[in-house]
């Protein structure tokens, strides 16, 4: 009887399925896929066996296109990958042609960098805390961290004229001088944020519903984690004490002290805890960072028509949601030969299958959740 | 620029001409190696030098080139907070050794360079297509791919529109 719904699966291992086993497409429409992601699971009755992700639903071939941009031109696309995060995207891109150049971005550019970055990188989580929480059923979250995240987008709305692709680094510095009242703006977001996370800490932290639904759900051991080349909170989460902030500062990172939050047993509860904990460090960044912003040029002299030697570099950062690398090949002319960017939620989604496997349907939800992805930068 | 240091000289002599070139580009290094010695080296830098996280495994298309593909593998060892990058030149239709069984993180970036640039790994679990269509018939990050003589008959069939409206 099992042999009428023989079904050849290339990725789902085993091609017969047996007496209770179904397979249940999670498609690409579905509000708790966090975009056009398609996920076939083999299930034994609620257990998940198997899975399968099927991604490329948003490919838009970034790479191709680069290929004939020049170097500036090119820039607004890479927002456009994480749309989540656009400006990380961003510094990755324009750090990285910098190197190529051999130029540096002056002192007040990089500064103000850090600062826009640490703000973009408290978004990028809240919306992530926002989604997640929404997916498992709490419904309430998700007001508060919108209602944060927008004073945040404001601030960047009144710096570089858009909210969410913001494009807001230059290759070689800053475009813009900031404006009259940003930092009194990000210190009070700044101090109001601290009350704001002890918010939602209360709402989740110690729930039962919470604790129970996300502890044990997911685990990733530290050897799998390096092994499956997973990057960002995922990996500190499972215990692994490594963040490019502190390893290989960029910008202006080793000026200022934070922590690296870590966790250790690499369930789902870790890493919403070491996520949590990111926006405390990151707020505290930006404060220690409005300080005292360094006087003087936001723009390296670099001249506008940009033929960076021919040679390669790869440069990566620390993006909210792992490592972001920008691998770029230069043969010489102004427009680059190949750049690849090595996008941590494609490579960290590679991970959920041993993360789901012998979990439930539900978990399944929270899971996707946990490893924080944006299909434009899965799929780019 | 050429790099020559204790490191390299150390490879030299356990590896021999396995190790063709040593570079190094804005201060980075660069290791160009003989493809069909791939896996020994692999195994060396994940285990006696402690490059245990394979960051990027991607592809370059040099026409031009007799071996047109440059396959190039980033390393990062944890222990040493150091980044390597491996590189080997592939022909069209050389199969390239999968390292998926020394770093299973390449598992999805095989697949990539597959689609992408037709490279083919052999001993790769699953090597099939990954962000685009299973029917695509091209292999985009190809020099040779334009972009407006695409796979027409993809689009047309499934989305039923003209390619490049």
């Amino acid at each position: 009887m099992a042999d009428t719904y023989i079904e050849r699966m290339p990725g789902v291992s085993s091609t017969v399925l047996g007496a209770d086993e179904i397979i249940l497409n999670m498609g690409p429409q579905h509000p708790s896929t966090h975009g056009v992601l398609r996920v076939k699971l083999k299930l034994d009755g609620e257990r998940v066996v198997d899975s399968e992700c099927i991604i490329g639903y948003l490919h838009r071939g970034v790479e191709k296109i680069a290929e004939h941009r020049s170097y500036q031109q090119f820039a607004p696309y890479v927002d456009r990958m994480d749309y989540v995060a656009a400006v990380s995207n961003g510094l990755g891109y324009c750090e990285a042609v910098e190197k190529l150049l051999g130029a540096e971005a002056p002192p007040r550019a990089r500064v103000v960098r850090t600062i826009l970055t640490e703000l973009q990188r408290i978004a990028s989580h809240l919306v992530w805390l926002g989604t997640h929480a929404l997916d498992i059923g709490a419904l309430t979250p998700v007001f508060y961290c919108f209602r944060e995240r927008e004073e945040i987008l404001k601030i960047f709305e009144k710096y570089c004229g858009a909210r969410l692709t913001t494009h807001a680094f230059r290759i070689g510095g800053l475009q813009y001088e900031t404006y009259d009242g940003l930092e009194e703006e990000v210190k009070r977001f700044c101090v109001d944020f601290e009350h704001k996370i002890d918010e939602y800490s209360t709402l989740l932290t110690e729930n039962r519903i919470w604790v129970g639904r996300t502890k044990g759900v997911g685990k990733l051991s530290a050897e799998d984690a390096i092994a499956l080349g997973v990057s960002g909170p995922v990996l500190r989460a499972s215990g692994v004490p490594w963040d490019i902030r502190k390893a290989m500062p960029y910008a202006a990172y080793d000026q200022f002290k934070f922590e690296i939050p870590i966790a250790q047993s690499g369930d789902t509860y870790d890493r919403y805890i070491v996520r949590m904990e990111e926006m405390r460090q990151s707020r505290l960044i930006c404060l220690q960072a409005i300080e005292n912003i360094p006087v003087g040029p936001i723009m390296a002299r670099i001249g506008k028509v940009l033929k960076p030697p021919p040679g390669e570099v790869y440069h990566s950062i620390e993006a909210p949601k792992g490592e972001l690398g920008y691998y770029i090949v230069s043969d010489g002319s102004t427009q680059p030969y190949r750049v690849r960017v090595r996008p941590p939620s494609f490579i960290n989604l590679q991970a959920f299958d041993r993360m789901a496997r012998g979990s439930l349907v539900a978990d399944v939800v929270a899971i996707i959740g946990t490893i924080d992805i944006v299909l434009g930068e899965v799929d780019r | 620029m050429p790099l020559e240091n204790e490191f390299v000289a150390k490879l030299k002599a356990k590896f021999g001409d396995a190790i063709r070139e040593a570079w190094i580009d804005r201060k980075q290094s660069i290791l160009v190696v003989e493809l069909r010695d791939l896996l020994t080296l692999a195994r060396y830098f994940r285990d006696e030098e402690k490059y245990d996280f394979l960051t990027d495994l991607t592809a370059v298309d040099w026409p031009k080139r007799e071996k047109r593909f440059d396959v190039v593998w980033n390393l990062y060892s944890f222990a040493k907070n150091e980044r390597l990058r491996l590189k080997a030149h592939a022909a069209e239709n050389e199969n390239v050794p999968s390292v998926t069984g020394i770093w299973p993180v390449a598992n999805w970036m095989e697949r990539e360079a597959y689609d992408m640039f037709g490279i083919r790994f052999e001993g790769h679990p699953d090597l099939r297509r990954i962000l685009l269509p299973d029917e695509w018939q091209g292999f985009p990050l190809r020099k040779d791919y334009d972009i407006l003589k695409q796979d027409q008959d993809w689009v047309r069939e499934n989305l039923g529109i003209e390619s490049g409206q």
